[in-house]
């Protein structure tokens, strides 16, 4: 599934990060600890957290992640969105929890 | 010049999670027992403790680094230091405009007092203390240095509130003073794990919650004598002061 179409699904807000709009997604990873996320998601993942630190952009695009959803309505660090945009992977946001999204992006792609 | 014992990290019982035991008195007596020079206090989030025990210390003629061990909103570790009240007052109102209205549970946690002398409670700190403030580390590592501090992530080597557990890696840009390594690890372990580790100073402490933990790790100084300017020159490696082993 693109990521417009989730976008859209899933009513997100594209905060930034235009470049890596056409990423396809082929899964998801839930988790806020980053060496967890560098052990443990796979390329292709939408990842879920509440962490806004910019090292979420560097690991995202170590693991090939096709974008990062902040949830909780979590603003990011200028300095996050300022590397989202470089490095071209999608930075969106939602106002539900990390649970209530997850969920529904789960159901999401077990229609595909 | 001559060598310095110290430990920078010890909670006192302000701390929840600090022993009963960690009271002022006690951990200047436990310091002096084990002729430790130089001790740095690092309540989470508070700086309450320290004046006292900075004066309890001085008459034993050990210098106490005034300070705290703050959790940033990635739940990451750091130690700050300030060199005099002026500054750690200043951060102490930073701390709690930035500490999270989340009540402490003193049955569950455990109390959060600072006390006097004679151990009569004189302050009761009702939010939890170990919980994040809202503010991130680089921002923490930026407002410590405008006030003169030192910032020193703590024990990089856990898998638990470290930047490694937390963010992955060192966050580029971000200035620490030193780097601490846990008494589970040592420096030379740590350095095969991460080599970007070599640009930085390292540090070892006890981290201690109980009396009997104090000096259980050490870093050893050299310096011309104990003040927070020739600590300072020490983690810089500059005019002769250094770090001569952790």
């Amino acid at each position: 599934m693109k990521i417009n179409d989730i976008i859209t699904a899933l009513n997100l807000t594209l905060i930034s990060g235009k470049g890596g709009i056409s990423n396809e997604i082929t899964g998801g990873y839930v988790s806020d600890l980053l060496s967890d996320v560098i052990g443990s998601a796979s390329e292709g993942n939408a990842w879920i957290t509440i962490q806004t630190h910019n090292n979420i952009i560097a690991v995202a695009s170590l693991k090939e992640i096709s974008a990062i959803i902040i949830a909780k309505g979590l603003q990011p660090a200028e300095e996050t969105i300022r590397k989202s945009e470089s490095e071209n992977i999608p930075l969106l946001s939602t106002s539900e929890s990390a649970f209530t999204i997850s969920g529904r992006l789960f159901e999401l792609l077990k229609k595909e | 010049m001559r060598d310095f014992r110290a430990d920078l990290h010890i909670h006192t019982l302000l701390s929840p999670c600090g022993d009963l035991g960690m009271s002022p008195v006690n951990i200047v007596s436990e310091a002096a027992e084990k002729g430790i020079d130089i001790i740095g206090i690092t309540d989470h989030n508070s700086t309450r403790h320290t004046a006292l025990i900075k004066r309890l210390a001085a008459r034993k003629g050990i210098f106490t680094m005034l300070g705290a061990e703050v959790t940033t909103m990635e739940e990451v570790h750091c130690l700050t230091f300030f060199e005099n009240t002026d500054t750690l007052e200043k951060f102490q109102e930073f701390l709690d405009s930035r500490l999270l209205e989340i009540m402490n549970d003193p049955l569950f946690f455990g109390d959060q007092v600072v006390i006097d002398e004679e151990e009569n409670i004189v302050f009761n700190e009702p939010r939890l203390l170990t919980n994040a403030i809202d503010c991130s580390i680089d921002d923490l590592e930026k407002f410590v240095h405008s006030l003169g501090g030192l910032f020193i992530p703590a024990h990089i080597d856990r898998m638990k509130n470290s930047i490694y557990s937390q963010l992955g890696f060192l966050p580029e840009g971000l200035k620490p003073d030193a780097i601490e390594i846990s008494k589970r690890s040592t420096p030379s372990k740590e350095l095969v794990q991460h080599p970007e580790l070599k640009n930085f100073t390292l540090i070892t402490n006890s981290d201690s919650h109980f009396p009997g933990h104090i000096g259980s790790a050490m870093t050893i100084f050299r310096l011309e004598n104990a003040t927070f300017s020739e600590i300072s020159l020490a983690l810089k490696g500059e005019k002769g002061r250094k770090v001569v082993r952790q």
